[in-house]
């Protein structure tokens, strides 16, 4: 209970000090300490789970089980690298004028809001709420997203919030569905909404209204996976925000995002007898994983090329949990962790890049290992780990996801090889001129911040030599659940 | 066939026709007191039918024998349609040969004709009242039927006589579809009529006519007849409106009608009379090319009565 | 068929006026009036759940009608048109499509609802399950009028109408969501709304206007026209 309480108030309070103490000297250090206290929090809560199996707390409103508390550790991380990479970050940028106090304020207070939202919305129990949390994720980054107040960050930053918005009150329809199937089982109360509940009387939900109210969440919670067609906010508002909200968004925001679609499949699955959750996944997951690898030829931004390839890679994995079965689930589970860690540690180099270069194009990019080999080795060990080369994470979860295609739906492999080639050929072409050659970079005011690129890309090596017991010991038992 | 409906048929006919300019005069009456004006006589419209009967016609030397017709074919197509809206009884012999969409293509067939007339004589202001009247009538049309169709939904029939009696026998309660087809019927009959907001019954100003600007060229007994056949318009669309939607006091082929028909037939009209007047002065005349957003808001309304009546069910 | 006892013919008519209040938004050129309709659809929203709770005796429906009001006929307006005075939008602005078009795709739009929600509503067992069907054609005609419009102000009130639409749809299908997720919508609702009113200063302040046509400029390859890179 109290790591629950601490996991999410933590951020909450913090919130609160930034939004008055924000503009101080001090406020990335506030940042970074209510992170680090999330941080042993949600490992503590990791370390109860281990001992004591899956609970619930506060009246059945939250749950804990192997698959939430996985990524709850993940995003209290990823969060805490966030934080610190920010510091330096926003110093800098801060110094090159783009950015005055009053709105480093608003950045720090939506920042620790947004964690308290992933958090709220990774540890509840009820559907509806899960919905409240996912409208309030995007709500705290709209702001955040047309932070530089240009033209460009403010379309980012309106059509984040038509689009998501519209996706969300989708979610909304298929969670009123949801719970107007469940209500004639379990009643009126607020049980109903409950997943444990849910989750018990699965296969006596009446299928007819659960593919519906399916077809509604996959569309609302899949806007903000960045599915393929839905996914038009994703580039803009990667490429527009600061770095570090890039970073969330990718790492962070995408993943809850399919663990809420996830969380709906394991229900309708029970209710539903055929396939057609599976098969709705799988076809999204497949679509989005080439277009955005077709699309990552044409770009000429940085930020922009791996915002795509974050919708090919949630692509990728929500083909693989629409596969389903204990191995793609598990894929799916370590691909969601190790593209997390790596896309945000490619943000952290990309965003010290385009500041040494004062550009986020890619053609005006030079030569940053002769600059600044940390940046520079960064970003091309990030991009090669994105790329699925051995001995790096990914590679694990794509080998995995591609054998079992191959043997379960041989019919997708042949597309998942031209996604994920057409993908390495793009970024290996645009990334390797970036690293090597003349640079244009020039010295930064402040030491960049890249212990967390290298924090990260160290985790991700050792996912793809070895994954330690307990983790893979939690991941198969998220994946028996997930089914 | 039998001889009480040969007789009330008859009766209603020609209490259409009597009637008629009475409530043309009536409407006319409330407007002038609504804009504090002396109002004409009450049987005004009377004394100019009669006037103009005993005045000489003249006819233009190009015009054909569509000129000299119509004024006969509108009023006999007003007759008709008097003769199959249940206004006093429905016990109409008349109406089995002729339903509610029948009484549509009767309405079509007048404007069709009257429009024909006015571009007969090739004047500037036939031809541009027979394109606004087609124009609005093109859009008038299926907004009036759509509040037909939703009529014909809920009693199951579209004879006129057998709706009546079906909506006089539903129980006292709140019907949105009709709620929403009585205001759209009202808005396309302000449309068909030519009053306020579409036309001006009372210009002659060019930008503005409508019907008027189609009748220039009669005179004598032809003028007569079509505005005794206008007068006869507005009473039909009133009597369609309280058949539809006020159905109550319309005597059916059992009922003693003496009493009970008339009173609530006088009342109604007179009530509606008022209405139409009050609607009339609170609204400015639209121009005409915001008319078919008007009338689309009366299809939009009349489509809106059908799909909830059945949605709901009532 | 019999007749309905007098709340559920209350809540039809209610259902009924949501709808053409959906419509008429649909067609309204200007602002004031537009907000003005959608506080009288928060309003209506209002009284068909206040009925619900007392035709079926169900008082968590009181508090959720009185949210309602506060949030929606009241609340909301204002910050809109204080929203409006200080940003001195001007009063009619254009659409996309003409309006008779955009009336007969609404139309369309509705008999889709209206089939879509027949199987669900056989399902349900509130006395107000035949208004499922008109609560999804105004999620629709909302979502309508979002894509038909060039202002950001009318795309706003679209996406709250839309909102007010699924809240119509939850009441008649379920009596309701439980009161914390109720509870936490509405306050979803005021933050998002709040959050705009922010928002348009600053699209104000770039732009000079609330056009959205300004918004439309980054295009795939990721640089607007002015070259904007950073």
């Amino acid at each position: 209970m109290i790591e629950i309480a601490a996991v999410i108030g933590t951020p909450v309070v913090a919130a609160l000090l930034l939004a008055v103490f924000g503009e101080r000297a001090g406020a990335p250090v506030i940042n970074v300490g209510a992170s680090l206290v999330t941080l042993i929090a949600a490992l503590a809560l990791t370390f109860r789970v281990a001992i004591d199996g899956p609970y619930s707390a506060f009246g059945q409103l939250f749950f804990v089980d192997p698959f939430n508390v996985v990524f709850v550790a993940l995003t209290a991380f990823v969060g805490l690298t966030t934080a610190l990479f920010s510091r330096p970050y926003m110093q800098i940028e801060e110094q090159h004028g783009r950015l005055s106090p009053a709105r480093l304020r608003l950045y720090h207070s939506m920042f620790q809001f947004f964690m308290a939202t992933m958090l709220i919305a990774l540890l509840t129990n009820n559907m509806g709420i899960l919905w409240v949390a996912m409208e309030a994720a995007t709500l705290t980054t709209v702001l955040l997203v047309s932070l530089y107040r240009t033209p460009a960050s403010l379309e980012a930053a309106w059509k984040y919030f038509i689009l998501c918005g519209v996706g969300i009150a989708q979610a909304l329809f298929g969670t009123i569905l949801l719970y107007f199937a469940s209500e004639r089982l379990l009643g009126a109360e607020g049980g109903a909404l409950l997943w444990t509940s849910l989750n018990a009387v699965k296969t006596d939900l009446e299928p007819t209204v659960l593919s519906l109210a399916f077809v509604f969440l996959l569309i609302g919670y899949g806007t903000k996976v960045g599915l393929v067609p839905l996914h038009n906010w994703l580039p803009d508002a990667h490429a527009e925000g600061p770095t570090p909200v890039s970073a969330v968004l990718s790492g962070l925001l995408l993943n809850v995002a399919l663990y809420a679609v996830i969380r709906c499949k394991v229900l309708v699955e029970g209710a539903v007898p055929t396939s057609f959750a599976r098969s709705l996944m799988m076809g999204f997951g497949i679509v989005s994983a080439i277009v955005a690898a077709l699309l990552l030829l044409r770009q000429r931004d940085i930020k922009r090329l791996f915002a795509y390839s974050s919708i090919e890679h949630m692509g990728i994995a929500t083909f693989a949990f629409g596969m389903g079965g204990p191995i793609a689930s598990f894929a799916g589970l370590l691909h969601m962790t190790v593209h997390s860690l790596t896309k945000s540690a490619i943000f952290f180099a990309a965003g010290h890049a385009a500041q040494k270069t004062g550009t986020q194009a890619i053609d005006e990019i030079r030569g940053l290992i002769t600059q600044s080999p940390l940046v520079g080795w960064g970003l091309a060990l990030g991009a090669l780990a994105i790329l699925g080369m051995p001995p790096f994470g990914v590679f694990a979860s794509e080998f995995l996801i591609l054998t079992t295609a191959m043997s379960e739906h041989p019919w997708a492999t042949p597309v998942l090889l031209a996604a994920l080639g057409i993908a390495f050929a793009a970024i290996f072409s645009k990334v390797q001129p970036m690293v090597f050659g003349d640079t244009t970079a020039k010295r930064l005011p402040v030491r960049p911040a890249m212990l967390p690129v290298f924090a990260h890309l160290a985790l991700v090596l050792m996912l793809g030599l070895w994954i330690p017991p307990f983790l893979a010991a939690w991941y198969r038992d998220a994946a028996r659940l997930i089914g | 066939m039998s001889a009480t409906g040969i007789v009330s048929q008859l009766l209603q006919l020609a209490v259409a026709l009597a009637l008629a300019p009475m409530l043309l005069g009536w409407v006319n009456q409330c407007r002038a007191w609504l804009q504090g004006k002396r109002a004409p006589p009450l049987l005004q419209p009377y004394f100019t039918i009669r006037k103009l009967f005993w005045k000489d016609v003249i006819v233009a030397a190009n015009a054909s024998a569509i000129f000299r017709l119509t004024p006969y074919i509108v009023f006999g197509a007003m007759c008709c349609a008097a003769a199959i809206v249940p206004s006093l009884v429905t016990d109409l012999p008349f109406a089995t040969a002729a339903d509610a969409i029948a009484l549509v293509g009767l309405f079509a067939l007048a404007r069709v004709f009257i429009s024909l007339a006015a571009m007969d004589v090739g004047t500037a202001f036939g031809s541009l009242g027979a394109r606004r009247e087609m124009f609005i009538g093109f859009l008038a049309e299926p907004a009036l039927l759509m509040v037909l169709f939703t009529a014909s939904l809920i009693s199951g029939s579209t004879s006129l006589p057998a709706i009546v009696e079906s909506l006089a026998h539903r129980d006292i309660a709140i019907y949105p579809s009709l709620a929403f087809a009585g205001v759209a019927f009202t808005m396309v009959s302000l449309a068909e009529n030519a009053r306020i907001p579409i036309d001006n019954p009372a210009t002659h100003l060019e930008l503005t006519m409508v019907h008027e600007a189609m009748i220039l060229e009669y005179s004598g007994r032809h003028l007569a007849l079509i505005e005794w056949a206008s007068a006869l318009k507005l009473f039909n669309y009133s009597c369609i409106g309280i058949a539809l939607f006020l159905p109550f006091g319309i005597a059916e082929v059992s009922d003693d009608w003496r009493a009970i028909a008339w009173s609530a037939l006088v009342v109604k009209l007179v009530v509606g009379g008022a209405a139409l007047a009050v609607i009339e002065t609170l609204s400015a005349k639209l121009r005409i090319f915001r008319a078919p957003e008007f009338l689309g808001t009366a299809f939009l309304l009349a489509v809106l009565a059908m799909l909830v009546n059945q949605l709901l069910g009532s | 068929m019999a007749t309905l006892p007098l709340y559920a013919q209350l809540i039809n008519l209610f259902a009924a006026v949501l709808l053409l209040l959906a419509f008429a938004m649909l067609a309204q050129r200007r602002i004031l009036t537009l907000i003005d309709l959608f506080a009288a659809q928060g309003f209506a929203l209002a009284c068909s759940t206040a009925i619900v709770a007392y035709g079926t005796r169900q008082p968590h429906l009181y508090a959720s009608a009185a949210l309602t009001l506060v949030l929606k006929v009241i609340a909301l307006p204002l910050i809109l048109h204080r929203l409006i005075r200080r940003l001195d939008v001007r009063w009619e602005f254009e659409q996309l499509i003409n309006i008779p078009a955009t009336m007969l795709i609404g139309i369309v739009l509705v008999v889709f609802a209206f089939n879509l929600a027949v199987p669900i509503s056989q399902l349900a067992s509130t006395v107000t399950r035949s208004t499922l069907g008109i609560a999804l054609a105004s999620v629709l005609l909302s979502f309508l009028m979002m894509i038909t419009r060039r202002k950001a102000v009318p795309q706003v009130i679209a996406f709250l109408s839309m909102e007010n639409g699924l809240f119509f749809a939850a009441t008649s299908a379920t009596y309701g969501m439980p009161m914390v997720v109720e509870l936490g919508i509405a306050l979803d609702v005021l933050v998002g709304v709040l959050i705009l009113g922010v928002f348009f200063f600053q699209i104000r302040e770039q732009f000079d206007s609330l056009d959205l046509r300004h918004l439309e400029r980054l295009r795939e390859g990721g640089i607007d026209e002015e070259g904007e890179s950073t």
